[in-house]
């Protein structure tokens, strides 16, 4: 019986990784503030299968938009007839002077960019690159 | 409240208006992207402590609406139709040597947020709006009301507010010009009388929505009662690239008479200094404002040129300057590099380099 007190630790210990595990892979919350059309955040990295919330924070008076997308996703977005997005979860239009907020699992590992595509916004250099951590 | 700055002369910039709310997705530009401010010329008379702002809205064509948004110095006292060849006949003088109404004021409307609208009236195919309020709430002005403001324009709209609530937003519709009768080319004269304590230009105001690579080109004149004294120093070599001094002498007889048979130009002196000031820039080299000291103490403000202080931005320093910066340390760099190629030599080992 002497191997009972070593078992006891062992499971503990192993329940504290577990424990810890889930915290780290929980919901996770990116504010992204946008001021004189520049993302404040140009960096982000997140977990993989994790729900992500972004919380986008629009603190100029002028409309703008946070799409998130391969660059085969931005080069349609570049041409794109939307007046307003918001149908799905990686295209938001952020009013002037309001907050937004959208959920997104990133399934596979990688590299995404998000940017603001209405006119003259990405070449004013409203662009953002998120690493997707495998 | 009346602030010591001056009057926007040259400061229309162009915004694109939709009549429908902006569109997302990149590359849409509306059915008036043909629609452009080409060179702008305004002129700016300052006498008796009211500043005089005349400027012209050209149609160039297209359909649609186009408007512009202007920093003013303060509440003008009245907004009226401008005449019909004081910019004319100031251009024919700077280039001689060469070659040769307000109807109603009515309160609109101001929704929450917004900036509060002091004056409305419209002249000819321009709906005129004197607003007051700081950068958020004239941007959101503009944008309740159709103008598409490019990316740069809250920074632009803050750098004005800091120092002057007060903004003239115009709306031009081209359809409505068009069915006017207008041909391309013509111009809408305006002129706002503004009683201020000194004139001021804002500059940067015209590089709004340009891209680095653009050029800002317009010109600027001014009619004072004695010889202005300029920040940043038009035509002082070093200090103002972008901006030249065209013209600077006391204005002839003749000028000045025609002016005052112009309409609502009565108020022109017998006597007064002319100033042409030409602007070709860059844009992203236009973050000043040309501020002026009419009063002939020869001290244009700082802050009314946007330099100080609550921008970071450096007045431009003439490379004068510079060169004998650059002398001094080149005085002291070359003793020192003297000396220690002396070190050097005098502790290289007796073998080295046998």
């Amino acid at each position: 019986m002497r191997w009972l007190p070593r078992l006891a630790v062992a499971a503990l210990l192993l329940a504290a990784t577990v424990t810890a595990g889930c915290a780290a892979r929980g919901p996770v919350t990116v504010t992204i503030t946008i001021h004189y059309s520049a993302f404040d955040l140009t960096e982000v990295s997140v977990p993989r299968g994790v729900p992500v919330t972004f919380v986008l924070v629009n603190e100029d008076p002028i409309d703008h938009e946070w799409l998130i997308g391969d660059e085969a996703f931005h080069e349609k977005h570049r041409t794109g007839t939307h007046e307003a997005h918001g149908e799905v979860p990686n295209e938001v239009s952020i009013p002037a002077l309001e907050t937004m907020r959208t959920t997104i699992t990133f399934d596979e590992p990688g590299t995404l960019q998000y940017i603001c595509h209405l006119p003259g916004h990405e070449a004013y250099g409203m662009v953002g690159t998120l690493t997707v951590e495998g | 409240m009346r602030r010591p700055w001056l009057s926007l002369a040259a400061a229309t910039a162009a915004l694109l208006i939709t009549a429908a709310p902006a569109l997302g997705c990149g590359g849409l530009i509306g059915p008036n992207g043909a629609v452009n401010l080409l060179r702008t010329t305004t002129f700016a008379g300052y006498h008796d402590g009211v500043e005089h702002y005349v400027t012209a809205f050209e149609f160039a064509g297209g359909g649609g609406a186009f408007g512009s948004i202007t920093p003013l110095p303060d509440i003008p006292s009245k907004v009226e139709r401008g005449g019909d060849w004081t910019l004319q006949r100031l251009v024919l003088e700077t280039e001689a040597n060469r070659r040769l109404s307000l109807d109603t004021f009515a309160a609109a409307e101001t929704a929450a947020g917004e900036a509060e609208v002091l004056l409305e009236t419209t002249i000819d195919a321009l709906d005129i709006t004197i607003l007051r309020g700081g950068g958020d709430e004239v941007g959101l002005w503009a944008k309740n009301h159709g103008f598409r403001l490019p990316p740069d324009s809250p920074e632009v709209l803050d750098f004005y507010a800091e120092r002057s609530p007060i903004f003239m937003a115009a709306a031009f519709d081209a359809d409505a010009a068009a069915a006017r009768g207008q041909a391309i080319g013509d111009g809408t004269p305006i002129h706002l009388t503004i009683p201020t304590d000194n004139p001021w230009v804002p500059l940067r105001i015209l590089a709004l929505g340009k891209t680095a690579a653009e050029t800002v080109q317009a010109d600027v004149y001014l009619l004072t009662d004695e010889k202005p004294a300029l920040l940043p120093n038009a035509g002082a070599f070093g200090e103002s690239a972008g901006l030249i001094l065209d013209h600077s002498d006391a204005a002839s007889d003749s000028l000045l008479t025609d002016l005052r048979s112009d309409a609502g130009m009565e108020w022109v002196p017998n006597d007064a200094w002319l100033t042409k000031v030409v602007i070709d820039s860059a844009a992203d080299q236009l973050n000043f404002d040309l501020a002026i000291d009419a009063s002939g103490a020869g001290r244009p403000s700082p802050i009314d040129a946007g330099f100080a202080p609550f921008r970071p931005t450096p007045v431009p320093r003439s490379p004068i300057a510079l060169y004998l910066g650059m002398g001094a340390m080149l005085i002291v760099a070359v003793p020192i590099g003297v000396e220690r190629a002396t070190r050097v030599g005098s502790r290289r080992p007796p073998f080295a380099g046998a």
